[in-house]
């Protein structure tokens, strides 16, 4: 085939074509890039053109037949675990929530069945699945009345090509749980239009007229979430030094007490609400502003700071403490004279 | 009333003649992997009118040269399907645009005009069409077959 002529020479001709590259076919697809591909039921077109001159100048142009496709559906589902990390949960709670993200993959409008499985093993507990809710208002958060109870059949959701819809799980903990233990709970979202292996088809099924074919998920999928028991306990040490008028430990009239408190949380969870309370022992008084947390003075005052000194007892909020972190509060009293 | 009766037998058989004077026919087939039964897998090219996005296609237009005279500045056009992305022809390669058939040469010649106003070299899925320019004339009877390949995007 060396009769093909090279880029340059094409070059001087272009003028010549022009008008009859513009004749040739119209698609039926309108154009937006999908990650999922082009929509079920698209039709491509494809026309060739020729043209020629004869001997005696006369240009000629020649069309192919036209060959249509037709896109078939393409079923493929991806779910997965949102939760930032283990959903913390104590015995026996109910309505415990994990979310997952469920987003259609394939290339045409489609409807996932939903089911939440439980007993999936290879965890400590196994958590009982109570109900699905749709993320109805689409803000990511379980919303109580106001997200949709899934019911497999009734309300399958319908996802556009890569849309993607939030799913929650409500859970009920075994009583018999205890502290650090994980259960899992399994998500499954599964093509209504069918699902199987990779390339099977379901003729005629597809959104478009066109056959519904199985992607490379298998048009289910399914993800792992977990539920972590957080029974979270507090530590709490108190601790006192003495620093006598002369230089010493001793406890005598004009001594100063400084007492250090140690707030610990031990476990898997945040203690929410922490309050520290203390009162001033009988025959010492309060040391105005000796109020510190973890090395930051704070006022007598009930003010914007953490802590407040009520004339009797040390006040301080600690507010919600993770598990692992603790406080370190110091007050000063002096003792009295007799 | 005789000039039209004149001009009529004139043109009426000179249309007939260029349609009949060279055919061209369009045809696409996807490639397929096909198991074997020993487990392993092989390439097979068929004829279909549905398609999956990523499917591969192999596009293929065929001439002949029909006529009793021989056609000269033989020239295939074939824009590419919108959903369709083009991938690289074989031999014999033709020449490409990728801007909607104003400008053609082969891709590493050709540049694209970005947003901002800048030029980045042309990438196979900027290709809108593909067009095959003869050097040669193409006697009568003469015949041939042009391919390139695409994917379903």
């Amino acid at each position: 085939m060396n009769h093909i002529r090279g880029a340059t020479a094409i070059a001087a001709r272009t003028p010549k074509w022009v008008s009859v590259i513009a004749t040739v076919s119209a698609f039926g697809f309108a154009g937006s890039a999908h990650a999922a591909g082009t929509p079920a039921g698209t039709s491509i077109t494809n026309t060739a053109t020729a043209t020629f001159d004869l001997p005696g100048g006369s240009e000629n142009s020649v069309e192919s037949n036209t060959v249509s496709l037709i896109v078939d559906e393409l079923l493929d589902v991806t779910v997965v675990w949102a939760d930032p990390g283990d959903v913390a949960a104590s015995p026996s709670a109910t309505n415990q929530v994990v979310k997952y993200t469920v987003t259609n993959g394939g290339n045409g409008d489609e409807a996932f069945r939903l089911t939440a499985v439980d007993t999936s093993g290879g965890d400590d507990f196994d958590p009982s699945a109570t109900s699905i809710v749709l993320d109805s208002n689409g803000n990511g958060v379980y919303d109580p009345g106001i997200d949709t109870v899934y019911a497999a059949g009734s309300n399958d959701p319908m996802l556009a090509p890569d849309a993607s819809r939030t799913v929650f799980v409500l859970s009920t903990i075994p009583a018999g749980a205890t502290n650090g233990q994980r259960g899992r709970i399994d998500l499954q979202a599964a093509a209504t239009t069918g699902t199987g292996s990779p390339g099977q088809s379901f003729p005629g099924a597809g959104q478009g007229g066109g056959n519904a074919v199985v992607g490379t998920t298998g048009a289910a999928g399914e993800d792992d979430g977990y539920y972590i028991i957080s029974a979270s306990t507090l530590s709490f040490v108190k601790s006192a030094s003495v620093t006598d008028p002369f230089g010493g430990d001793t406890r005598v009239p004009g001594s100063i007490i400084t007492y250090t408190l140690v707030a610990s949380v031990n476990g898997s969870g945040d203690l929410a609400n922490l309050r520290v309370t203390d009162p001033i022992p009988t025959g010492t008084t309060y040391r105005p502003g000796s109020i510190t947390l973890d090395g930051s003075g704070l006022t007598d005052a009930t003010d914007g700071d953490a802590g407040h000194f009520t004339g009797a007892d040390v006040h301080v909020a600690l507010g919600t403490v993770p598990a692992g972190a603790s406080h370190t509060i110091t007050f000063q009293v002096d003792i009295d004279g007799e | 009333m005789k000039f039209t009766l004149f001009m009529t037998a004139l043109l009426a058989p000179a249309a007939a003649f260029a349609a009949n004077q060279v055919t061209l026919e369009s045809q696409i087939q996807v490639e397929r992997e096909v198991r074997n039964e020993d487990g392993t897998t092989r390439t097979v090219l068929e004829p279909t009118n549905k398609v999956t996005p990523g499917d591969r296609l192999l596009f293929t237009v065929s001439y002949r040269n029909v006529g009793a005279e021989a056609a000269a500045d033989f020239v295939v056009t074939n824009p590419l399907p919108s959903a369709v992305t083009y991938v690289g022809a074989d031999s014999p390669e033709p020449t490409v645009s990728v801007d909607g058939g104003a400008s053609w040469g082969s891709l590493a010649t050709l540049n694209v005009k970005q947003e901002d106003g800048t030029t980045r070299p042309a990438a196979a899925s900027d290709v809108t069409h593909v067009r095959w320019v003869f050097n040669d004339t193409i006697p009568a009877g003469a015949s041939g077959k042009l391919s390139f390949r695409g994917v379903v995007k």
